[in-house]
């Protein structure tokens, strides 16, 4: 049986099996490839989306579960048209092997949905689910700042 | 217990090393970096194998892997510098991304391949031997980094391909060279006429290029010096930045890979039948010592990948965590097979005898991105698809897998989600050829899961050290250190001759290391912890004496140390609840010092701020060095605080995030950076690493008076995690 799902406004119906997680659909299924595999657990964030404008774990999101539109990396903004937040990103160079940060930058997303001006200790609660091997937490932080203070400014 | 009995001076390496009179220890007599053996060839420059000309414009060939490190960045903006590039025109890629392109591009330019392919042979085989200079040699010093070596080459390559374009306009227009002048990607007349260099580039190739070109002083720099923004920020902040995981191909299936958990052991047969009656289940294919299970997608491969029965074979060493820790503390009975130092004997010093033993585990590199590369055989052609840090050795072990030669091979290097060593090593890449082969014609990509990628990593050794020091009059009359870690002969031999097998070494203990990072590391961890009991005993300030040890050495490095003590405000009183520790080291040609910063917590201890002084010489691009000194730092205290991959049964106790975590947002400390500059270029990628734990471990003691003499730090000190 089908699962349809909505991914960056466009609507997918997909032959697969419910329980799939929602990440191996994006990746292998849709060739959406900026949603990244990190654990498989939950553990590291490297998987973040947005379901309803708020961050979900893909790698353990079953397809069949998915309660409402989903946005990727390739869909908060693209290079030519860039969200505030990758505007951000790109004005702290935050990003070093980059694998972590479409994840970093939807969570991101989520706690400035919630949170319109957050504090370092709102931003420590947030984002402490989101691993970073190479250590950019601290140009996240600016980056977040920053980008809460355009978001402000419309 | 005969296999234990084995493992003597071949298994060891049981480094020793003593000083006397107070001499100090770190510093490299001469402060020079080691002479790169590899100076380019007569011909080699000119040749110019790093930038390719089309009517697009110029793409910069970077000869080292992106993996974050910026060093594309860097290494872009050396050619951008002397070719008058503008920096938003630059465009930058891998080499070699697919040898039949590269041929025709390279030729172009009057760049034979082969010589190309030769010299990033020499380049990793010189490094390899660098690794036993550093190892046989008392210094840290490499040499052998990505900016040291490109400093020079990059920016003659850029000028030389600047001066026969130059001269190439200056035949059209029928003036003379002296009267062109280069920007932004064009040479220009004195009426205002712009050539670009695509318009050049075909006549410039027939024109010989010079041997030497000069180069432009730091003064006339436009780009370097000045933090640029990367080359790689859009494309990794959209999401299409292409890893090795993200390769797409068309009718490509997914597979996954399970080789036997204890490491190098065999596999006496397995049981596939549930997992081939799943629907999408392609191929479950015998690897020998392990199995692939091919898919049309990953999490298929996954989940048929755990109903496989396998009966795997005894691990070749000790199968736990203590016996091996036994057998590292035996090898001390053995006399040292390599002895750093020696300017004199402990028996000659006067004074107090302190010592003391430190223990640390091994560690997993446990990249963001899990191990996993793609692969394609057309009849007798091969490609390969991965982030790699040794595209040869990639294409070269891909090739005496499947019996096919080198030149059938092409290696496709994406970006790396973290390399940190890891992928240097090749066992990735070859499994997935080998998948391949069983499927021609099909480009098969082969994902670990996290639990593959842990369990079968090329651990950092675990080791032992014991010192021993006197003291006397407030001075350090004598030092000795004594390091038992398992030798690292087996892995040496490969990454210089290419000839191991290929995959998971055979034992643990046999040498499957990251050694020459690990060896450096030991070292300045162990020795700095111990000085700070050294100055305990002497009664002196800790930064005191190491100024003292290291001034009349090293004037940079002695300027680093009264760097970071003025940032964090060393000496000045903290109020209660709070320390300083500091530790310093001299690596791959940078004096580096680091003071960690404590809090006691209600929820335990925190890492609160961290202070790093560095000198490379010459800061090619400040933003992206501080990042790299930022990153160094965080990757040593998450190691020291928690990092620990232990055995039981032969098999990794540590599989996933949960048990083997980093450092995190609401962990990490914050950290300031000061770039000093005495000239020259050292290293950046992994120089503030070694200090990052020493430095925690003094800062400990100063906080709880405790010593802290094992690693992880978890299992004596209550942090806040
Ligand atoms: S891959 Fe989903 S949280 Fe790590
Ligand atoms: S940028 Fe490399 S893991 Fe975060």
């Amino acid at each position: 049986m089908a699962v349809t799902l909505t991914v960056n406004g466009a609507e997918h119906a997909l032959d697969l099996p419910r329980e799939m997680p929602l990440l191996w659909a994006l990746r292998d299924a849709l060739g959406l490839t900026g949603t990244k595999f990190g654990c498989g657990i939950a553990a590291c964030g490297a998987c973040t989306v947005l379901v309803e404008g708020q961050a979900a774990r893909a790698c353990v999101l079953a397809i069949g579960d998915v309660w409402g539109p989903v946005t990727t990396i390739e869909g908060l903004g693209r290079p030519e048209a860039l969200a505030p937040l990758q505007r951000a990103w790109i004005a702290h160079q935050v990003a070093q092997c980059g694998y972590c940060q479409p994840g970093q930058i939807l969570q991101a997303a989520s706690l400035l949905a919630e949170t319109p001006a957050p504090t370092d200790a709102d931003i420590d609660a947030a984002m402490s689910g989101n691993l970073c091997r190479c250590g950019t937490y601290g140009r996240i932080r600016a980056a977040i700042h920053t980008a809460a203070r355009e978001m402000a400014e419309g | 217990m005969s296999r234990l009995g084995r493992m003597t001076r071949r298994t060891f390496l049981v480094t020793s090393a003593a000083v006397a009179g107070g001499v100090a220890f770190l510093v490299r007599k001469d402060g020079q970096p080691v002479p790169n053996p590899l100076e380019p060839g007569p011909g080699e420059t000119a040749l110019n194998p790093w930038l390719v000309i089309d009517g697009a414009g110029v793409t910069i060939v970077t000869p080292r892997a992106e993996m974050g490190q910026g060093t594309q960045t860097t290494l872009a903006a050396l050619v951008a510098e002397e070719l008058d590039l503008a920096w938003e025109d630059v465009r930058v890629m891998h080499g070699p991304a697919s040898a039949s392109y590269y041929n025709g591009a390279l030729l172009a330019l009057g760049m034979p391949w082969k010589e190309y392919a030769a010299s990033r042979w020499q380049e990793a085989a010189v490094g390899s031997t660098d690794v036993v200079a550093r190892l046989l040699g008392l210094q840290v010093t490499g040499g052998s980094t990505a900016m040291v070596d490109g400093f020079e080459k990059m920016r003659r390559a850029g000028a030389a391909a600047r001066i026969v374009l130059v001269q190439a306009a200056a035949a059209r227009l029928g003036l003379a060279a002296e009267r062109l002048r280069t920007e932004a990607g064009a040479v220009i007349a004195p009426d205002g006429t712009r050539l670009t260099y695509s318009d050049l580039a075909e006549a410039a190739a027939g024109i010989p290029p010079p041997e030497d070109p000069p180069l432009r002083p730091a003064s006339g720099w436009k780009l370097l010096g000045r933090a640029l923004p990367r080359t790689d920020m859009l494309a990794k902040v959209t999401g299409t930045a292409e890893f090795g995981i993200d390769v797409r191909l068309p009718c490509m299936l997914f597979a996954t890979v399970r080789m036997n958990p204890r490491l190098g052991g065999p596999m006496h047969g397995f049981d596939a039948g549930a997992a081939r009656a799943m629907p999408g289940v392609v191929e479950v294919l015998d690897l020998g010592t392990g199995f692939a299970v091919v898919a049309t997608n990953t999490w298929l491969a996954f989940r048929a990948a755990d109903t496989v029965r396998a009966d795997w074979g005894a691990a070749p060493y000790p199968a736990d965590s203590p016996a091996q820790m036994q057998a590292i503390a035996a090898a001390f009975e053995d006399h040292p097979n390599a002895t750093l130092r020696d300017d004199g004997d402990m028996a000659d010093s006067t004074g107090n005898e302190i010592s003391a033993e430190y223990a640390v585990p091994y560690l997993a590199h446990a990249c963001m991105e899990p191990m996993n590369a793609a692969a394609r055989l057309d009849g007798e052609r091969l490609d390969v698809w991965c982030g790699t840090q040794a595209p040869m050795l990639v294409r070269d072990h891909c090739a005496a897998a499947l019996g096919l030669k080198g030149a059938d091979v092409a290696v496709h290097t994406t970006f790396l989600g973290g390399g940190f060593g890891r992928r240097g090593e090749t066992d990735f890449a070859v499994i997935a050829a080998r998948v391949a082969a069983a499927l021609p014609g099909r480009a098969v990509q082969v994902t670990w899961t996290r639990e593959e990628d842990m369990r079968h990593d090329f651990y950092r050794p675990a080791a032992l050290a014991r010192l021993r020091g006197r003291v006397a009059g407030g001075r350090v009359t004598g030092l000795e250190a004594r390091i038992a870690a398992p030798s690292i002969t087996r892995q040496m031999m490969r990454r210089i001759a290419g000839f191991a097998p290929p995959g998971p070494d055979k034992t643990l203990l046999e040498g499957a290391f990251d050694q020459p990072y690990a060896i450096p590391n030991f070292r300045v961890a162990f020795i700095e912890c111990f000085l700070d009991e050294l100055a305990q005993a002497a009664g002196r300030d800790p930064l005191e004496l190491r100024l003292e040890l290291v001034r009349p050495e090293h004037a940079p490095s002695a300027a680093v140390l009264e760097a970071v003590a003025e940032m964090s405000g060393w000496g000045t009183p903290l109020p209660e609840g709070r320390a300083r520790g500091i530790a310093f080291c001299h690596s791959f040609g940078t004096p580096t010092a680091e003071v960690v910063e404590l809090v006691q917590t209600d929820a335990g201890i925190r890492i609160a701020r961290v202070f790093v002084a560095c000198d490379p010489g010459t800061a090619l691009d400040p933003g992206i060095l501080e990042a790299q000194m930022t990153s160094g730092a965080l990757f040593g205290l998450s190691a020291a605080v928690m990092g620990e991959i232990t055995f039981a049964g032969g098999i990794a106790g540590q599989g996933n995030f949960p048990d083997y975590d980093a450092l995190r947002m609401n962990t990490a400390p914050q950290v300031a950076v000061n770039i000093l500059q005495s000239g020259g270029i050292g290293g950046a990628g992994e120089v503030a690493t070694p200090p990052a734990a020493p430095a925690l471990a003094n800062a400990l003691f100063a906080l709880t008076g405790r010593r802290a003499r094992r690693l992880p730090l978890v299992h004596d000190f209550a942090f806040a995690l």
